[in-house]
């Protein structure tokens, strides 16, 4: 009795020598609003609840399944819910083959190249719209925005890259999707925002708008630089269509998506893959194990940005959205 | 190439163009990159478009090959495959936005209902997700979880209720792809929603609680008014992209199910144009596809400002 009085006690105090920053205030209901009834929180957490899981319990499957032995999922019948014994066979096999582990390289190479590209030629022309009453500011702008609207369409898009001797090469999977204006019109909605105050003192001091954009507008603009970069690593990461369109024959530049696209969804085996597990028809295609270990592949390095990105989400969407 | 910020604009204006251009060239510069690539890759390919009326020969390149005027719109006019995409187009799109829609906007109001910050934050970030997976990935979670050898009818044969394979059923294709949709972006879709009704004077339903309106009422006369601009610009949008639903989810899915459920105006142009070298009339299904859309967004926004919204410009 005593003791939960303490534990409460110094549970209770233990919050308040903290830094008043750091605590979160206690969420309270207006004054002036009716409690919730009982039906109604029940309803809401069941739904709630339900929306998490739709998203959660098929990755959680996915990774228990890759994380099993031949013999756990054969006695599930195939997927499974709770790994019981926990194996990194699955992961050892599959960067043991060179169709995979080629696809990996192949994806984080352009994944990297182009995100570091897409972010520089994106930072260099936002910066240039960005100072009010530049010359001819306004009509690159409008150039750009005409773009979103109006554009070739699939096939004169495929002829121009081909023309350009694009077939096969590494540059026809980065190039033609480089540009992004809806992220640079969120990038520039930032820069106008930098303090006119800041770059004008800089001015003074000689800066000129190489300087005034790399140790002013670039430091004060991080948040918004991580959104963009990890808009055009997803878009880099996921693309496969570019792959269909200009490589569809060479199996060793496919990137990850293509594999999994190949392998797992249309249970198709991978051409030069014979010592693993990888079969060459549908009946004799992978453990299931190691083709839930591929898409854990894919989703990994997503994961691993995702925490550090996602409380910047919603000031570089907004802006893009309202102010560009 | 100083102080363009302080400068009053009289002033500026004055310049002559020479003195601008020198004063600007640096920003300039800077520019040169990106409208360089889409001029390469946007501008371009916008005169590919009148490959549309010819008889588009790879050998001999855009310049030289014969010019047929609107044959390839005629023939693509009488082909039933072509009336097939487009039929699929519209209906999927209709359910897209009957279903898909509305599920945004009562999951924001859920979530901006949700007291607990932390609780909240951790919620959004999940639900986030799945738009930053590939339509590939996607794909193949719900091959795995509802296809033939998916975990739906693992459960199924344990059970001896027989099984369905959700994902190669051309009657149900609709449903599919509407989910998938739904389940990949619905909780991206909720952002502006929540921006929406974060934006609201909190002070409206303080005094309204205090006049005696419970909270239906409350959500009627103030939450949803306060989110009208919003619904409506994403309406306009939708409406706008009625054409577009989605390219490569069609794509990865066509084989499973047969063209004549899966196959719409994108994968027209792709299979009826590039994967058989057929490259005029796609491009003429392409150009059919852009003239409807812009005509679409022009429309939509003609009806936001019917409505007194602003839509994606202003009247």
């Amino acid at each position: 009795m005593t003791e939960t009085l303490i534990k409460e006690r110094t549970g209770d105090t233990r919050g308040v020598g903290r830094p008043a920053g750091r605590r979160r205030p206690r969420a309270t209901r207006p004054r002036w609003e009716e409690p919730p009834t009982a039906a109604g929180q029940t309803a809401k957490g069941l739904t709630l609840g339900a929306v998490v899981a739709v998203v959660l319990v098929p990755l959680w499957i996915v990774v228990a399944t890759s994380l099993s032995t031949q013999a756990t999922v054969n006695r599930a019948g195939g997927l499974v819910l709770w790994p019981e014994e926990i194996t990194f066979e699955a992961y050892r096999v599959m960067l043991g083959d060179s169709t995979v582990r080629n696809a990996l390289v192949v994806s984080l190479g352009i994944t990297l190249v182009g995100t570091a590209l897409s972010m520089a030629v994106s930072i260099l022309c936002a910066y240039g719209l960005s100072r009010p009453r530049s010359v001819a500011h306004r009509f690159i702008l409008v150039l750009l925005i005409i773009t979103m609207f109006v554009n070739g369409g699939l096939i004169p898009t495929f002829l121009v890259v081909t023309g350009l001797g694009g077939y096969g090469e590494w540059w026809s999977l980065i190039l033609p999707s480089a540009v992004s204006v809806f992220n640079i019109l969120v990038l520039r909605a930032f820069y106008k925002d930098t303090s006119a105050d800041l770059i004008e003192a800089a001015r003074i001091d000689g800066a000129g708008d190489w300087r005034i954009l790399w140790s002013i507008v670039l430091p004060t603009s991080r948040a918004v630089t991580a959104v963009v970069a990890l808009f055009y690593g997803v878009g880099y990461w996921n693309s496969f269509f570019n792959v269909m369109l200009y490589m569809p024959t060479d199996s060793e530049k496919w990137p990850l998506q293509y594999v999994l696209l190949t392998y797992v969804n249309r249970g198709n085996g991978l051409p030069g893959s014979v010592n693993s597990g990888f079969g060459t028809q549908f009946s004799q295609t992978a453990p299931l194990s190691l083709q839930m270990a591929v898409v854990v592949l894919t989703l990994v390095p997503l994961l691993l940005v995702y925490p550090f990105m996602q409380k910047h989400f919603r000031v570089g969407v907004l802006t893009g959205a309202v102010k560009g | 190439m100083s102080g363009v910020d302080t400068e009053p604009p009289v002033r500026s204006r004055r310049l002559s163009l020479r003195v601008r251009l020198r004063r600007d060239r640096t920003l300039l510069l800077m520019t040169v990159p990106a409208v360089g690539l889409l001029l390469v890759f946007n501008y371009v390919p916008l005169f590919g478009l009148l490959t549309a009326f010819q008889d588009y020969n790879p050998l001999v390149g855009v310049w030289q090959s014969e010019w047929v005027g609107f044959a390839q719109f005629e023939a693509l006019f009488s082909d039933s495959l072509f009336w097939g995409a487009l039929g699929n187009t519209l209906y999927l799109s209709f359910v897209q936005l009957l279903l898909f829609f509305p599920i945004p906007i009562a999951l924001a109001l859920l979530l901006n209902s949700v007291l607990s910050e932390r609780l909240r934050n951790t919620i959004q970030s999940i639900v986030y997700l799945p738009h930053f997976f590939s339509w590939v990935l996607a794909i193949t979670i719900f091959q795995q979880m509802l296809g033939g050898a998916g975990l739906l009818n693992q459960f199924l044969r344990r059970n001896d209720i027989g099984t369905w394979d959700i994902m190669t059923d051309p009657d149900t294709f609709v449903l599919l792809v509407t989910s998938q949709a739904i389940w990949k972006e619905a909780g991206w879709s909720i952002i502006v929603f929540l921006a929406a009704l974060a934006a609201i004077n909190t002070d409206l339903y303080e005094s309204s609680a205090v006049d005696g309106a419970g909270r239906w009422r409350r959500l009627w006369h103030i939450t949803l008014p306060g989110m009208s601009g919003v619904i409506m610009l994403m309406l306009v949008l939708r409406l706008g992209n009625a054409l577009t639903v989605g390219f490569e989810q069609f794509l990865i899915q066509r084989q499973a199910v047969g063209h004549e459920a899966a196959d719409v105006l994108d994968t027209f142009a792709f299979y009826y144009g590039i994967a058989t070298n057929n490259y005029s009339y796609g491009a003429a299904a392409g150009l059919f596809k852009s003239v409807i859309s812009l005509l679409l967004i022009w429309g939509a926004n003609k009806l936001a400002h019917a409505f007194g919204e602003d839509g994606l410009y202003r009247k």
